[in-house]
């Protein structure tokens, strides 16, 4: 029950004036730019504009600075812009076999065309914390060798070759693409729409599923067939000139999972696939959220659904932090009557429990 | 606003490509000292707004959403009536609407010939040169693999 309360406005303004005060912290300190959020702190504002679906650097930047680098007030902030803006239309799908490759590795195959290329990774450091990175003072240039023109092929191609893997996914001819910004939640969901829950959901939460099913909820026995992260174009048609028109590149993470499969009544013995693809250079996110694909194909494939990881509504209603966030931390605002009116509730409870009891009592007594 | 040019169309979907994907501040330097009049009226925008980004399950698989993008656009007419229009990832708008003037002034064979000299081609080769040194320290990470021979047979 919601009654209006007035008052407060005072308190909310310098509380929202004492925010910006502490956001900017020490002004001896210089204040951070986006520029320098955007350049060094990439990976947060790859991770904003992951989760806050909107891929735009600068504004993810923006919104992590106004949040005081708390991602999911970002995230929050970030799908809330979105919906301040028109609608251009639909891109045409992107083709990650065609990336300007920045990363490339598989764990199924050591020598596979392209070569497994390590990139910028965190991957081999000890990950003991460096005091020269305390100090200013300029790494050195990346060393640089001439890159061949091989073709990189995506390594579900050359398993497919033995007929021993699944197909990429297909949907029925006359699936319309589902998306979940236009239309309402509705399970059972089809895997498209599925994985744009994912490629939104939260890191996190996802990790922690993805790791459940190697840990026995969902077994699905994955390995990382394929994980590549570079650039990738972005094409959109324009009605006007009649054909499709280049708008830029987008820099994505597009995992691979390759899981063995005994079969089922609906499949044969064969390598099954789980998928992921995000925004930015988040393998992490990409390789959970291959890890749920997978287990969330349970019943497409005729598996027992046991564990949380497959069960579609559990993840699919769960995994966005936007959501999450307003629901649990709505928790703070007045509920003043709301409270009333159980402490009335509890006070009689309590008051006919206490009486029941002493009239039990007199019985007892009269009994004796 | 719809014109059907078929054998024009690879051009000017190529010189679109390169205008969308340029720096803003250097498609604006080489704008300035190429000297072309920018003299035109805006049809629509430049206006900012979304592009629903769609990736294919698997990679090759039927498409999915995985989120939007901004994106800027711009529709211009030059005084001799010509129509350009650019559309870019972002929101730059200046850069937009510069690219559609030179969309617009590329319908006119003498101002195409500049364009190409004075901007299309310097920007060319600078993202040509920047994927390149990408794909150089890319490479540079590359894992040659060697077998240890342990004992001896």
């Amino acid at each position: 029950m919601y009654v209006a309360v007035k008052g407060g406005e005072a308190a909310i303004a310098n509380a929202h004036r004492l925010l910006a005060d502490r956001r900017r912290g020490d002004r001896a300190v210089p204040a951070i730019t986006l520029e320098q959020i955007v350049e060094q702190l990439s990976l947060s504002v790859d991770r904003v504009m992951a989760e806050g679906s909107l891929y735009d650097g600068e504004l993810a930047a923006l919104a992590i600075k106004q949040a005081r680098g708390d991602v999911i007030e970002a995230i929050f902030i970030l799908r809330a812009y979105r919906t301040t803006l028109p609608r251009f239309g639909y891109a045409r799908p992107v083709d990650t076999g065609a990336m300007l490759v920045e990363r490339r590795i598989s764990a199924t195959y050591k020598d596979l065309p392209g070569g497994q290329l390590l990139g910028p990774t965190f991957d081999y450091t000890h990950r003991l914390l460096d005091p020269a990175l305390a100090e200013t003072g300029e790494p050195a240039p990346p060393a640089t060798r001439p890159a061949g023109d091989e073709a990189m092929p995506r390594v579900s191609g050359i398993l497919a070759g033995e007929g021993l893997i699944e197909e990429d996914g297909a949907l029925p001819q006359d699936h319309r693409t589902g998306d979940l910004t236009r239309e309402p939640l509705d399970f059972p969901m089809q895997r498209d729409l599925r994985l744009q829950a994912l490629a939104r959901g939260d890191e996190g939460f996802l990790l922690a599923l993805g790791y459940s099913t190697q840990r026995g909820y969902a077994r699905s026995h994955p390995f990382a067939g394929e994980i590549r992260i570079g650039l990738v174009e972005v094409e959109l048609d324009v009605p006007e000139l009649g054909f499709a028109v280049t708008l830029g590149r987008i820099r994505v993470t597009e995992c691979q999972m390759v899981n063995q499969f005994q079969g089922s009544a609906k499949a044969p013995p064969q390598f099954t696939r789980g998928y992921g693809l995000v925004f930015g250079q988040s393998e992490r996110k990409a390789m959970a959220m291959a890890l749920c694909d997978r287990a969330l194909r349970a019943r497409e494939l005729g598996e027992d659904v046991t564990a949380p990881a497959q069960d579609e509504e559990f993840v699919v209603s769960h995994c966005d932090n936007v959501q999450a966030t307003g629901f649990v931390e709505h928790l703070k605002l007045p509920h003043y009557v709301d409270f009333q009116a159980e402490l009335d509730l509890v006070r009689r409870m309590r008051r006919e429990v206490e009486e029941a009891r002493a009239a039990g009592a007199a019985d007892r007594e009269a009994a004796e | 606003m719809h014109e059907r040019e078929g054998a024009g169309d690879e051009a000017r979907r190529a010189a679109m490509a390169v205008l969308a994907q340029a720096p803003g501040d250097m498609l604006d330097r080489l704008w300035r000292e190429s000297g072309l009049p920018g003299e035109a009226e805006m049809l629509r925008g430049p206006e900012t707004g979304l592009v629903g980004l769609r990736g294919r399950i698997g990679g090759g698989g039927a498409p999915f959403n995985f989120g939007e993008a901004t994106a800027t656009r711009a529709t211009v007419k030059l005084p001799g009536g010509e129509v350009g229009h650019a559309y870019a990832l972002g929101r730059d708008t200046r850069k937009v609407r510069i690219a559609a003037i030179l969309d617009a002034l590329a319908r006119r064979p003498e101002a195409a010939a500049t364009i190409e000299t004075a901007i299309l081609a310097p920007l060319r080769a600078a993202l040509a040169e920047a994927d390149a040194r990408r794909r150089d320290e890319t490479a540079a990470t590359r894992v040659d693999f060697f077998t240890m021979v342990r004992g001896e047979d």
